[in-house]
């Protein structure tokens, strides 16, 4: 998979070349102001990002479809109408009718029904290993830039490493290693995006790090735990929101690659790539529906959560959204 | 500019040793004896030792990793656990398909790219900029090999025009070669142009809006001539580093592409030698994508702060 990297790039999220916290500087908000949020990271301005994200209809319609996809996950029982391994070797490879909406496969098993219960493989892979990176990036970024020195070099230096594998590559070697299953999926893809956390939470707490307000706190004898939960974590939330609905979609791509290539999730489990794979073999025969349902339902999950994405970070980020709304100056 | 010169070359050694560390490692995390597994049922006494011995997987931790990087220095990889063969050659093999592939894709992105963007920045909000935005956004969210898939299932299969699939080298039968690479070229590169849209027309954009240019839109200069003379000048150097950076990573992820038309390339290796337990093949393969991708970035930032001296000066 040659994998998306977009402007707004998981690997590259300080959008400069040499992948220096530029982003992070730019969007932390004026002392004075973040004295205010960082103290309390209150409702309103929960309320207010929420509003200005549901007025991007862009992002709106992202959401819209997300929630679907979430709903048919956790209901897979109810809304698919057959189950995933059920199969009538009698109506294989039948396109699309009343009966079975998406066609059947090879083993005359409902494409729908499988797509459905896909949702639920792709999204549980999705959220476990962005979950693993964000939590091993926040405490590696978290450390590295409240502690700084050698500790900061090694570990920076360490994610360094793991940035210079290509992302699919990395993947792959991980998987090589641990064996192809759906959890060695979720810990591979949670090690390759590790570090892009790392890199936008220790640019945020650099950024703040030396800011009156936190000297302050700690001349007056605040402990690190509580300069880190009350001062630093509310300023690095932001961004680790953003980068984290982006790297989810990211996420998704590369479990539907792994399993497209067979070393990912491993049959019976319905995973979208896992349908590709059988799909291509059935090609040559004409079953187009094979082909297309599954991959369809990548596409719409991933551009949906790249749509809340950049949704989040102009609602999170208006010092940004402006930017760009001032380029078209002319 | 020297200084900088020697403190990104020096980072890129860094991480060229570090990722030297965990290809290395990739064998020994391996749960069980690796050569064992990769022998499987062809298990023959003779054979195993030989290839413990080649592989010098007898000798202490920190001699093999000092033998292997000082083989990998002068180009010996080891001998791979399925064929015997040095995997060295086999790689050189496989190379040239890969860099086939990456630079047509790349060229069949940056055919999209660059009118896209251009276009789409110049007429900034217009019918056509959201169509241009739309492709970007499907286009970075499209599954390559789907897209792929899709494309054998129209081309090749329904109207025939084109080989659904394999490589042919370019020095053996040209015709055969270019009708083969088409369908590839164009999967890679739609979303490899997907994303670059979006570098272009912010470029522009960027560009656009400089004192400058509005100053010679002020003093009622063609817009065509601005265009050319004041805008893209400036845009092309973002743009190129881009281009740069993407060439890195088609080459590092154009595995799945390779797989999805039996491509010959070093992806298709890569996997092959996963499935085969075969673990040097392995070796060799990910650092070799990974020394490709190191040094092209390399390559990039270099040139990058070459053009733009702002760079080196913060």
């Amino acid at each position: 998979m040659s994998a998306p990297q977009d402007p707004q790039d998981p690997r590259e999220p300080q959008g400069t070349p040499d992948g220096q916290e530029r982003r992070s500087d730019e969007a932390a908000p004026p002392p004075e102001e973040r004295l205010q949020t960082a103290d309390a990271p209150s409702e309103p301005r929960w309320r207010e990002t929420l509003s200005a994200l549901l007025a991007n209809r862009l992002a709106a319609a992202g959401l819209v479809i997300l929630l679907l996809l979430i709903l048919a996950a956790v209901f897979a029982e109810v809304v698919a109408p057959y189950g995933f391994t059920d199969g009538e070797l009698a109506r294989r490879l039948e396109p699309p009718s009343g009966d079975h909406w998406f066609g059947t496969d090879e083993l005359g098993r409902d494409v729908l029904s499988r797509v459905i219960f896909g949702a639920r493989v792709s999204l549980q892979v999705g959220a476990v290993a962005v979950g693993i990176s964000l939590v091993l990036g926040t405490l590696i970024g978290l450390v590295a830039g409240y502690r700084g020195g050698w500790i900061d070099a090694v570990l920076m230096r360490t994610m360094d490493v793991l940035f210079s594998f290509p992302v699919v590559l990395l993947a792959i070697a991980i998987v090589a290693v641990l064996s192809p299953s759906l959890v060695n999926t979720m810990i591979a893809i949670g090690v390759v995006f590790t570090p892009i956390f790392a890199r936008v939470v220790r640019g945020s707490v650099l950024s703040v790090r030396e800011d009156v307000y936190v000297r302050a706190s700690r001349s007056l004898g605040a402990s690190d735990w509580r300069i880190i939960s009350r001062h630093v974590l509310p300023n690095v939330a932001a961004p680790v929101i953003v980068q984290t609905s982006l790297s989810l979609a990211f996420a998704i791509l590369t479990e539907a690659a792994l399993s497209y290539l067979g070393i990912g999730v491993q049959p019976p489990r319905p995973a979208w790539g896992l349908m590709l794979l059988d799909a291509q073999g059935f090609i040559a025969t004409g079953a187009w529906w094979m082909s297309l349902f599954p991959g369809l339902a990548i596409f719409l999950t991933v551009m949906s959560l790249n749509l809340v994405g950049d949704g989040l970070r102009d609602a999170l980020d208006p010092k940004q959204r402006s930017i760009i709304q001032s380029r078209g100056v002319t | 500019m020297g200084r900088y010169v020697l403190r990104r070359t020096g980072q890129a050694a860094l991480a060229l040793l570090g990722v030297s560390i965990v290809v290395f490692a990739l064998i020994h995390l391996v749960p069980g004896d690796p050569v064992r597994t990769a022998l499987g049922t062809r298990f023959d006494q003779e054979l195993y030792d030989a290839l413990i011995a080649r592989a010098g997987l007898d000798q202490p931790l920190l001699l093999q990793y000092w033998n292997w990087l000082t083989g990998a220095l002068t180009g010996d990889l080891g001998v791979s656990f399925r064929t015997g063969q040095p995997v060295t050659s086999a790689l050189l093999a496989r190379l040239p398909a890969t860099m086939l592939l990456a630079f047509a894709a790349l060229f069949v992105g940056l055919l999209i790219a660059l009118p896209a963007g251009i276009v789409s920045a110049v007429r900034q909000g217009k019918p056509i900029d959201y169509a241009a935005s739309g492709f970007a956004q499907i286009g970075v969210s499209v599954p390559d090999f789907w897209f792929g898939l899709l494309l054998i299932l129209v081309f090749a299969r329904t109207l025939g025009w084109l080989p659904p699939s394999g490589y042919v080298s370019p020095l053996e039968d040209p015709v055969e070669a270019i009708r083969r690479l088409i369908l590839p070229a164009v999967t890679a590169g739609v979303v490899t142009g997907a994303i670059l849209t979006r570098f272009v027309r912010s470029s522009v954009l960027e560009a656009m809006s400089a004192e400058h240019v509005r100053l010679a839109r002020a003093k009622g200069m063609p817009n065509r001539y601005i265009l050319r003379h004041h805008v893209l000048r400036n845009a092309w150097i973002p743009i190129v580093t881009i281009t740069g950076l993407q060439l890195a990573t088609l080459l590092g992820g154009i595995v799945v592409v390779e797989v999805v038309f039996a491509w010959n390339g070093l992806g298709r290796f890569a996997l092959d030698s996963v499935v085969r337990r075969d673990y040097p093949s392995l070796q060799g393969a990910v650092l070799l994508i990974a020394v490709i991708f190191l040094v092209i970035n390399l390559i990039v930032d270099l040139l990058y702060a070459r053009l733009d001296p702002r760079i080196t000066a913060s």
